[in-house]
């Protein structure tokens, strides 16, 4: 397997060379070549205009599945004592768009107990049916139970497509999920659409950082996974509508769980919420130091705000790691977003960027931060915010 | 232990004007989560002495980032390269790795007693699936996002964060498999003695796909049941309104943007 290069179409115009993140294509007497570190991740073949470059692939590609035999649309529920996690309802109205255009029915599928008195309440999310299976022991989370039933269900019921929140849980037992079904699984989407023809799931996410966008598809295995984090898809509306409720009690054997909780501790320092948070003050490499994120921090406390901060600022210890927004911390979409001194990598972007309104204060016009904002602000963040705070602290004082 | 080389990409910008990547000064670099793997295995190495061996899958350059390890003290280094293993998704990748750590095993003869450490997930792809997957396909247990670890024998207990305040504390018994969060350790620097001992002595022992008697469908593209459709930059999203003037006016106008809009 390898990448061609048709030097008869070949024109050395370097477009290929420039969609390599690996520096992996040079050009040998104007005709691009390519190096021993290709990891084979096709970038070229899109950016090539002259449509030169292609992948030589052999045939010997894994089995192949009936995929014809697999319909609907699944989403698995997580939850936390006893409460049905936020990212699982908006997972539910994406999932009812899929199942719309793919005409299948979409299914809620929870794992827990104690839920026998919700379902009517879950039932106004949209799905057609309900999965609820039934076990004492899964009150809690335990990824190999999680694994068993699960992937027991797939083979029987095949779904086409199971869409799972991008948490700590989610992305622990999807992956297990996804190779004991040999089942292609992607993770962290930030788009998921239909391409009818194939009924194949399109599935686009943030790579390198969220420097460049992927979209990936499973072209012919089944069901197609995927992960998603909280933020990105929107609540469903509430609806009335007969949902079909299949319970299952499931009875476990001590073998099947190896693990076992030993006790949960909770952190009792003020839990930070930025996936709920109306109003977000970040802060970026820009702040100058720890002491300096004091004046973040007022700016966030007269606004009644959440804090938070660019990787860079966890990394010098400025901020707790749970006040991470991008790729690697969480996913926010507050109704307000003032970035303050952040440059505004693409890792920092796919984490902040469904925000209503973005705010950019930043020091240098040339900052990537001012593409993604509504209004912008060239200046300095040390003269600029105190005077800010003091104008909200009128206004505050003007609303009572 | 595990490890992965990537491309230094906190670093890697799109030139806003030419919508391309800013590749300048992108070194490959020991995947930043890994290097907490890494110290966790030396750590366990001093307190238990244990044997350390990092398996790692890339091109031949990827002896680098084995070099690094070497440098810090584990004892043993395995490359996984071969042409036949590019273009993997993490099902690929997992099988792979799974087919050298069984092989390492046998070798070893210590199929019962054993602890896989990984990094939670890779700068580059950040997908976090790998560890699972290994686990899967090795039949043991994993604990993800793991913050820190009490190895005592033939089990461990671990902290694993699965909430931003929240921590459960699981035990299972080994062989398992553990992912770790970057919180659960500083990582050292090589020693200058260990150093020169990887850079002159030590050896990077290769593994194509003959060596791990791979089945072609099960590794690399083949073996891969996704694959990218295409690869797009984001797009910019909004011309922003840029508030010009005075510091006060600058603030003045943005407080009264945002009473426009039913912020304040």
């Amino acid at each position: 397997m390898s990448i061609i290069i048709d030097a008869e179409l070949c024109t050395g115009c370097a477009s290929c060379m420039e969609s390599c993140i690996y520096d992996a294509i040079e050009l040998d007497n104007n005709i691009a070549k390519v190096l021993p570190n290709c990891t084979l991740c096709r970038a070229c073949i899109e950016a090539c205009p002259e449509e030169a470059i292609s992948l030589e692939r052999d045939d010997a590609k894994a089995q192949k599945v009936d995929i014809s035999q697999f319909k609907g649309v699944w989403v698995v529920a997580e939850h936390y004592k006893n409460k049905i996690q936020k990212v699982s309802f908006q997972l539910l109205s994406k999932g009812r768009e899929l199942a719309d255009i793919l005409q299948v029915n979409l299914t809620f599928v929870i794992l827990g107990t104690d839920f026998d008195d919700k379902l009517e309440e879950f039932s106004q999310y949209g799905m057609d049916e309900i999965i609820y299976i039934k076990s004492p022991i899964l009150k809690d989370y335990y990824s190999d139970l999680y694994t068993k039933v699960i992937t027991e269900l797939v083979l029987e019921t095949q779904p086409e497509i199971i869409l799972i929140g991008a948490t700590a849980t989610g992305r622990d037992f999807a992956p297990r999920v996804a190779k004991r079904l040999r089942a292609g699984l992607t993770a962290d989407c930030t788009g998921l659409e239909i391409d009818l023809e194939t009924r194949n799931l399109l599935q686009t996410r943030p790579t390198y950082g969220g420097t460049i966008m992927a979209t990936i598809r499973t072209p012919s295995s089944r069901p197609q996974m995927a992960t998603v984090r909280a933020g990105i898809f929107k609540m469903p509306e509430k609806i009335k509508k007969n949902v079909n409720i299949r319970k299952i009690e499931y009875e476990f054997k001590e073998q099947d769980s190896v693990s076992k909780i030993v006790k949960v501790i909770s952190k009792t320092k003020t839990p930070v919420n930025l996936e709920d948070a109306k109003i977000i003050v970040a802060g970026g490499r820009g702040v100058g130091s720890k002491e300096n994120f004091k004046l973040i921090e007022d700016l966030a406390n007269v606004l009644g705000a959440e804090l938070g901060g660019s990787r860079i600022t966890i990394e010098l210890n400025w901020l707790d790691p749970d006040r991470q927004i991008g790729q690697t911390g969480v996913t926010v979409s507050p109704k307000l977003y003032i970035a303050c001194g952040i440059s505004g990598a693409i890792q920092h972007i796919v984490g902040m960027e469904n925000s209503n309104i973005i705010v950019a204060i930043n020091k240098d016009p040339d900052a990537p931060i001012f593409n993604f904002a509504h209004y912008g602000i060239v200046g300095n963040l040390h003269e600029i915010i105190p005077i800010l705070i003091e104008e909200i602290k009128i206004m505050n004082l003007n609303k009572e | 232990m595990c490890v992965k080389q990537v491309p230094g990409v906190s670093e890697v910008r799109i030139d806003p004007k030419t919508n391309t990547l800013v590749r300048e000064g992108v070194l490959s670099i020991i995947n930043p989560n890994d290097r907490n793997a890494l110290e966790l295995a030396l750590i366990l190495k001093e307190e238990h002495k244990v044997e350390v061996i990092a398996l790692s899958m890339g091109p031949p350059q990827a002896e680098e980032v084995l070099r690094e390890a070497l440098a810090m003290g584990i004892d043993k280094a395995i490359l996984l390269s071969d042409k036949a293993f590019a273009g993997a998704d993490t099902l690929a990748t997992s099988h792979t790795l799974a087919l050298a750590i069984k092989k390492v095993l046998k070798e070893f003869d210590s199929e019962e007693n054993y602890l896989i450490i990984c990094g939670a997930q890779a700068v580059d792809g950040d997908t976090g699936q790998v560890p699972p997957e290994l686990a899967e396909e090795l039949g043991i247990p994993q604990i993800t996002y793991v913050q820190n670890l009490l190895l005592s024998e033939d089990k461990i207990i671990v902290e694993r964060k699965f909430r931003a305040t929240e921590i459960v504390v699981i035990e299972t018994k080994l062989p398992a498999l553990i992912s770790v969060l970057i919180d659960i350790n500083k990582p050292r620097y090589p020693s200058m003695a260990g150093i020169m001992k990887a850079y002159e002595k030590a050896n990077v022992i290769y593994f194509d796909s003959m060596a791990l008697n791979a089945d072609s469908s099960k590794i690399g593209l083949n073996g891969s049941m996704t694959e990218v459709k295409k690869i797009f930059f984001p797009e910019r999203k909004v011309n922003p309104i840029m508030l010009e003037g005075s510091t006060e006016e600058v603030v003045r106008k943005l407080c009264q943007y945002l009473k426009d809009d039913k912020i304040f």
